[in-house]
Order: C-alpha cells, then sequence, then structure tokens
C-alpha cells in the first residue's frame, strides 16, 4: 500500500533516465511513451484504492508524520494524478510526430517526463517544503522545454517566463520559511491544528504571500502576463502539456492551502480571491478577444478559465467547490487538446495566425469537427464536459445571491464563444490566403495517426464526460467533501482517530 | 540577534527590488539572486537563532534539551541553496543567449515574441 502512493513519481523519474540514454534513437519517444501509459495505470489504481478506502497516506523512510516527509492522496490528488497521466500519455504520443530529432538528442523526453514527475509529486505530497521542491523539479524542466529549439522568440519567451516564474517561487520560500516560524512545522495536516494556535493576523500576512506566489504560477489577474508572454513560442506538444497542466498545479496549491491550512480569516482571503476570480475571468477573455495567433488566443483563454476555478475556491461551499474540481479535470483536456489541433493546423496549413491560414474546414473536415468538441466544450455548450463545469460554479453563486459574479462568469462564456468562433471563421471557414487547399493527407500516415489519435481520444474524452457527467460530478462531490472536511486526511497522515 | 538579521534581510530586499526595477535584464537577475539569498535568511532566521546550544541529543535521551538550537531551517536553508543555484544558472545562460540572439539586454526592446504593432 505505501508502494502504491511515490509509485506514479518513480515511474515518470525511470522513465525519463530510460529516455534519456536512448535519446539518439527513436527508441526514447516509445519508452516515454509506455512510461506515461504505466503512471496513468498506477494513477488509476491510486484513485480506485481511495475511492475504496478514503484517503491513504504513506511516510517516506518510515518517519512518522509530522516529522518525516508524508505522501498523501485524498480523492482530489487521486483524480489529478489520473488527469495527468492522461495527459502525459496523450502527448507523448502527439510528440512521437511533432518533436524533431534535434530535440530528441537535446533530451526533449527525458525533460518531459521529469516534468511529468514533478507535477504528478505536487499532487501527492502532504509537506509544503516538499511541495516547493516538487514545483522546481517542474519549473526547471519546463524551462528547459521551453527555449529547446533555441528560436529567438523562444529566447525572449524564455526571459519572461523564467524571471517572473524565479519570483513566484521565492515568494513562495520565503512565505514557508515565516509559517514555520510561525507554527514550527511544514506537514500540511499538522499546520492544519498549528495555524489555529498561531497569532491570526501574522497567519493571515502569510497565506497572502502564498496567495500572491501561488496566483503567479497559477497566471491570475493582475499576475498572468508571462503566460501569454510565452505559451505560444515552444513546440506545440510542449506547448500544450504546459497549457493542461502547469497553471493548474498552482491551482491545486491554492485549493489544497485555503482549504486545509488558511482558514483562519476567510472573509479576507476568500473575498480577495473572489474579486480575483472576476477580473481575472474578464481580463482573459477580453486579452483573447483582441489576439489573432491560434496559440495566443488559447493561452489568453487559459487565464480566462482559471478565473473559473478560483472562483469555485472562493465561494467555499460544496457546491462550489465541486464546481471548481470538475472545472480542473474538464479544462485540462479540453486545453491541451485544443493545442494539439493547433499543432496539426500549423502543419497543414503552415502556421498559426489565423488572418494567413484558412481553408481547414474545406480541406480537413474531420480536424474540423476534431476543433470544434472541445471549442465548444470551452465555451460551455450542452452536452459537453465544460456546460457542466460552468452550470455547477454558476448555480453556486447564485445560491449565495451572487448576481454580479454569476452575471459575470454567464458573459465570459458568451465571449469565449466570440473568440472560438473568431477562430473558425478564420482559420477554418475562410478559403487559405494563399489559394491552397490544407489537407490531412499532406502528412504522412504515421504523422497522421500519432497526431489525430491523442486528440481523438481526449475529444471523446470530453464528450464522455459531458454525455455521463454522473461518475465525474460524483467523485468531484467527494473530492470537495473532503476538502471541506479534512479529517479523514488528517487520520490519514497523522493516524489520528475521527472524532 | 534575530532583529539584526530581520534587518540585513530587510536591507537585502530593499536592494534586490531596486535592482530589479532596471530595465536591463542583467541587474533584474542580479537582484533576483539578491532576494533569493534574502529568502534564504529569512528561513534561516525563522528557527530562531540559538547560539551554543548544539542539537545534539545526550547519551540515553530521544530528544535535544530544551533550548537547543532548531536543525531544521538549516536542512531547509541547504536544499533551498542548492535548488536556487541550479536555477540561477540555468538563468544566466539564458540571459547571455538572449543578448546573443536579441542583441540587447533592455526589456523594452524584448519583443519578439509579442504581436507587431499596429498602428
Amino acid at each position: 500500500m505505501t508502494l502504491l502512493l511515490p509509485l506514479p513519481i518513480v515511474i515518470a523519474f525511470a522513465t525519463a533516465i530510460l529516455a534519456f540514454f536512448f535519446r539518439n534513437g527513436s527508441e526514447g519517444r516509445w519508452i516515454s511513451v509506455i512510461g506515461s501509459a504505466l503512471m496513468l495505470v498506477t494513477g488509476c489504481i491510486l484513485l480506485s484504492e481511495v475511492m475504496a478506502n478514503g484517503p491513504q497516506a504513506a511516510q517516506m523512510g518510515n518517519w512518522p508524520a509530522p516529522f518525516g516527509i508524508t505522501l498523501v492522496a485524498d480523492t482530489l490528488s487521486a483524480v489529478m494524478v489520473v488527469i495527468t497521466g492522461i495527459t502525459a500519455l496523450a502527448v507523448s504520443v502527439y510528440a512521437t510526430a511533432d518533436v524533431t530529432r534535434d530535440m530528441e538528442q537535446q533530451g526533449y523526453h527525458a525533460l518531459f517526463q521529469v516534468l511529468i514527475a514533478g507535477v504528478t509529486g505536487a499532487f501527492l505530497t502532504g509537506d509544503l517544503f516538499n511541495l516547493y521542491v516538487w514545483f522546481e523539479v517542474m519549473l526547471i524542466s519546463s524551462f528547459g522545454l521551453l527555449v529547446m529549439g533555441g528560436k529567438r522568440v523562444q529566447m525572449d519567451a524564455g526571459i519572461k517566463y523564467v524571471t517572473l516564474n524565479l519570483i513566484s517561487t521565492i515568494l513562495f520560500l520565503s512565505g514557508i520559511g515565516l509559517l514555520y516560524g510561525v507554527t514550527g512545522t511544514l506537514n500540511l495536516a499538522d499546520l492544519h491544528h498549528a495555524v489555529k494556535l498561531a497569532d491570526p493576523g501574522l497567519v493571515t500576512v502569510i497565506a497572502t504571500m502564498f496567495l500572491v506566489g501561488f496566483g503567479i504560477k497559477s497566471a491570475v489577474f493582475p499576475l498572468f502576463f508571462w503566460l501569454p508572454a510565452s505559451y505560444h513560442t515552444p513546440s506545440f506538444a510542449v506547448s500544450a502539456v504546459f497549457a493542461g497542466l502547469l497553471t493548474k498545479v498552482g491551482v491545486y496549491a491554492m485549493i489544497r492551502m485555503f482549504t486545509l491550512v488558511f482558514t483562519q480569516d476567510i472573509a479576507w482571503t476568500h473575498g480577495l480571491l473572489l474579486w480575483i476570480a472576476c477580473l481575472t475571468m474578464v481580463t482573459g477573455v477580453l486579452g483573447a478577444a483582441a489576439q489573432t495567433d491560434f496559440r495566443r488566443v488559447l493561452s489568453f483563454h487559459i487565464v480566462s478559465q482559471i478565473g473559473y476555478m478560483i472562483l469555485g475556491l472562493a465561494l467555499l461551499t460544496p457546491l462550489a467547490l465541486m464546481g471548481a474540481v470538475f472545472y480542473l479535470v474538464h479544462h485540462i483536456i479540453v486545453k491541451a487538446n485544443l493545442f494539439l489541433v493547433a499543432g496539426v493546423a500549423n502543419r497543414i496549413a503552415g502556421g498559426t495566425e489565423i488572418d494567413r491560414i484558412g481553408g481547414l474546414y474545406k480541406g480537413a473536415p474531420f480536424l474540423a469537427f476534431l476543433f470544434l468538441i472541445p471549442a465548444f466544450s470551452l465555451a460551455g455548450f450542452p452536452p459537453l464536459s465544460g456546460f457542466w463545469a460552468k452550470y455547477v460554479l454558476v448555480k453556486a453563486s447564485m445560491d449565495l445571491e451572487l448576481w454580479i459574479v454569476a452575471a459575470t462568469a454567464l458573459a465570459v462564456g458568451l465571449m469565449t464563444i466570440y473568440s472560438m468562433t473568431k477562430i473558425w471563421g478564420r482559420a477554418f471557414w475562410k478559403p487559405h490566403p494563399a489559394g491552397t487547399v490544407p489537407t490531412l493527407s499532406s502528412l504522412s500516415l504515421g504523422t497522421r495517426m500519432a497526431m489525430l489519435l491523442p486528440i481523438s481520444g481526449l475529444a471523446l474524452l470530453t464528450v464522455l464526460i459531458g454525455l455521463f457527467p454522473e461518475t465525474f460530478v460524483q467523485l468531484a462531490t467527494t473530492a470537495a467533501e473532503e476538502l471541506l472536511d479534512p479529517t479523514a486526511y488528517l487520520a490519514a497522515v497523522l493516524g489520528e482517530e475521527p472524532a | 540577534m534575530e532583529t539584526l538579521v530581520a534587518l540585513m534581510v530587510g536591507a537585502l530586499v530593499a536592494a534586490a527590488v531596486y535592482l530589479m526595477l532596471a530595465r536591463n535584464v542583467l541587474r533584474f537577475l542580479f537582484g533576483l539572486i539578491l532576494i533569493s539569498n534574502a529568502a534564504n535568511l529569512l528561513i534561516f532566521a525563522s528557527g530562531g537563532l540559538t547560539p551554543d546550544s548544539p542539537p545534539l541529543i545526550d547519551e540515553g535521551a530521544i530528544a535535544p534539551a530544551a533550548g537547543a538550537a532548531n536543525a531544521l531551517p538549516q536542512a531547509l536553508v541547504l536544499t533551498a541553496i542548492v535548488i536556487g543555484f541550479g536555477l540561477f544558472a540555468f538563468a544566466l545562460v539564458l540571459v547571455y543567449r538572449a543578448y546573443q540572439t536579441m542583441g540587447t539586454l533592455n526589456s523594452d526592446d524584448m519583443r519578439l515574441a509579442e504581436p507587431e504593432e499596429r498602428s
């Protein structure tokens, strides 16, 4: 049992090492695919274990909590590990066709797997300093992936991404230092008790530091500027995994900290979060409306969608948190998929600037169909996954009679449709300015399979969540209940009997 | 002792913020290195600075005597220093490469990844 928790992380690291040794041949990419599949399988086993027996914890090196490093999986963590596995598998299959020989030799697959290990570790850890370490693992590999290829735009993007993320790291680290000074512990479950004994004013100051640190990581208003400045520059496989997972780790950390630890002054912290959520939704979607590059439009939409997840956290009702968890899962699938579609469009139409491409509907109707599913899901059309995610959050804010918040969420959904139709109208419907018709048959069969298979798989998943939301709602509800009432989590980590 | 270290952290942060407000990316990076060291010192001080009481456990005892120094922040600082060193080595190389490819260190001129301005 205690072996199961570190297993996804160990698999990802082992895959990284193997892939690094085989980076000169074509074996590396298949090692990466197999490793991701194995990680997904262990993630699923972990999730079924958590669903059957409640939160699971493992003490590394057999040091009892709160002294040693704890790995802990409650429903939210386990779900996030599974979704990381799904994204990793989809992107690693896509990468077999998308990533160039040069990048493979520079160790793309190894870095990618280290990134996945970092993300998984961040989801599974039950220790604050350990969380910082996983963030760093994730960050350093994402730096490498972002500038890999060495194009001039990537250097420019790299500078902004690296510097602003380092500031966030330092804020996070200072917050950890201060919190340790005040409470004398770093174990999240132990902190839950310890902050109650501390001076609430001091804890609120520290909470705000964490808020800013995680805020930069998860790209909320007004700290999101590094995201649209960098996500459109690396290779498509890289930007898909960034878009899917990286900011969501920040959101996850925020949800974890502001439900388990920082609940001493909800009026201030969560009131602030509510403002942040609304402003993030609005600025993100307005930014997207002004862009004309496929990936830049999508990047601004990430920002806008992060607002919805923060909204769920800010409202802090069971329904709202359930919505936030549902949104996290839905968003990772849909957003990664849209970036993958952008990659195919770039291949066959020769660019991502939507004014300079076109004719994709005529030449590649299947791709157009595959774009439409995640795009509509993102905008919240029934019966796709995004509809339920938005519906739950709007309902949660209406239950609290926050009419303006609910109206904002709905209006932002409408604006999302606007930018999706903009991409549709210009990149898909309008004829190609060069007079050519981009077709999928211009790609070799192997490339076509490697690119369209993951896109179709993720699109199918979106439809499935939309058509059969019950299972997923059940899971998200359990996750939300565990967040609001962490008795089982505390019992798993500290070995306390539930009162 | 703690007051002294706290003042030092404050001075470091102030100097770092001053450097980070510069348009020159290299100055920004130096500011970042300073502020990360300020964060390290902050963690160091957060455990309480107790001179002349090493965290050693007497023979037969299971916990160090009361008033012993807290060794954990020092372990944390060591980890943070190592991680920070790696990150800044990367950042320095990145700034150098950016200077080579773009020919400038002025952040105002770094607009390659931004859309072209339309007049």
